[in-house]
């Protein structure tokens, strides 16, 4: 029993990015995927950061008085893969903005019609 | 938050996901306080709650649509993230137990940093020290990675100065 | 929104205290928490704000493009810079050893321009993103038009 609340930590992260992966690969609207991909992104987060706390530590801050710090190490990731994301999520934007000028929708179906009209030779 | 996620997944209306996303965000934020990642929290509600909202309702503002279509039949994503969830948890079965001092994450990289760090730096917030200092060739990458996707979004969402729409 | 008082009362009340924060987070991240990313985005937030409540004509005459650009580069050859200083001053790469008489010193020099230019970086890179969603205009308003 105590391995499933020493657990717990890791399995709701899980769910979190689980059900990001799903947003991300079960609907069709371009929009939608790009939140499902940040909502994954952001689970990851906390399954980076969450085996380096400590409880009864603090924050990984060297002042007078504390004697446990919580791991700075994950921190220090975690705060690049931040960026990154954000960096990700803007450029997958702007494609999502070009492609709903090229093709008129960003819907994936609709797209993927659209290019296979095209590649027809009916015309 | 889990709640937060489903409503984002069966939700239509794209402007009430954005916002959603927003809420998640700013959970996420709370949560990582309580982790003691202050930095982190900071960088999260500041990114997430706030520029990426932002540059997603920038880009719903620009693509329109405000509502997604019915989808055919989702089972099979359905069945392969509960796999790929189901593979992981069993992964995650023999990690250790949530904040375990003797956990190996703790016992050999870290203890090093939070005592030399600042006495080499002489910087007490040791994420900083780190980030700048120990690993400043990574933060160096970061910030061209940060330069390329803005490069990038130039490139693709520049206009020319003709009036007759995109080129 | 520029018509609506609350808001353009609010925003020019709130907007010094948060370039200030920013400028806060960015050279206390030494003590607290912070540094150049999260600095970066609070500034590059702060002139969003004012953006969307006095228009983006406004916040591109406080903040022009050509400065924001110039903001995305100078960052990065801020970083890179401090790199090359260590390389002509004897030491590695990104070496803050050798960049002043003693080597604590050195580090918190070159924590500090490192940090300096990564949320120069930043604060550009979120605005000029900002600047191009929110200047750009639907296509079906521009062909009606």
């Amino acid at each position: 029993m105590s391995q499933i609340a020493a657990h717990y930590s890791y399995w709701i992260t899980i769910f979190l990015m689980v059900a990001g992966m799903y947003i991300l690969i079960a609907r069709g609207n371009l929009m939608k995927k790009l939140v499902g991909l940040a909502t994954l992104q952001t689970s990851v987060y906390l399954l980076y950061i969450a085996p380096g706390k400590l409880i009864g530590g603090t924050a990984p801050i060297v002042a007078e008085g504390f004697a446990t710090y919580s791991n700075p190490l994950p921190h220090v990731l975690i705060l690049t893969a931040i960026v990154v994301g954000v960096a990700t999520l803007a450029l997958g934007l702007a494609i999502v903005v070009r492609i709903r000028e090229a093709y008129g929708s960003i819907e994936e179906d609709e797209i993927l019609a659209l290019d296979r009209d095209a590649a027809d030779p009916a015309d | 938050m889990a709640v937060v996620v489903v409503a984002m997944a069966s939700q239509r209306n794209l402007f009430g996901v954005v916002v959603l996303f927003g809420i998640y965000s700013f959970l996420m934020a709370t949560v990582l306080v309580a982790l003691d990642a202050v930095d982190v929290a900071m960088t999260e509600a500041a990114v997430g709650a706030g520029v990426s909202t932002v540059l997603l309702l920038g880009a719903l503002y620009l693509t329109g649509g405000q509502e997604v279509k019915p989808l055919h039949r989702p089972y099979f994503p359905l069945v392969l993230s509960l796999a790929v969830g189901g593979a992981l948890a069993y992964g995650t079965w023999d990690l250790p137990a949530f904040s375990d001092p003797l956990a190996p994450i703790h016992t050999h990289v870290a203890p090093r940093y939070l005592n030399e760090g600042p006495k080499e730096t002489g910087v007490p917030n040791v994420v900083t020290a780190v980030l700048a200092s120990y690993r400043g060739y990574d933060t160096l990458g970061e910030t061209v990675v940060v330069f390329t996707a803005g490069a990038g979004v130039i490139a693709l969402l520049r206009r020319r100065k003709q009036k007759h729409g995109k080129k | 929104m520029k018509d609506d008082i609350i808001l353009r009362v609010i925003a020019k009340l709130t907007m010094p205290f948060m370039v200030l924060f920013a400028v806060y987070v960015q050279f206390h991240g030494d003590f607290g928490p912070g540094g150049g990313f999260q600095a970066g985005v609070i500034a590059a937030a702060a002139i969003v704000f004012y953006a969307i409540i006095f228009g983006l004509a406004a916040g591109q005459r406080l903040v022009p493009e050509w400065l924001v650009e110039k903001m995305l580069a100078a960052g990065v050859l801020l970083y890179a810079g401090v790199g090359v200083a260590g390389l002509l001053l004897g030491g590695n790469y990104l070496d803050y050893f050798v960049l002043a008489h003693d080597p604590v010193h050195g580090q918190h020099r070159g924590i500090f321009w490192v940090e300096a230019g990564v949320g120069l970086t930043v604060a550009g890179v979120m605005l000029k993103v900002f600047y191009m969603f929110a200047g750009r205009g639907r296509i079906d308003e521009e062909e009606g038009a």
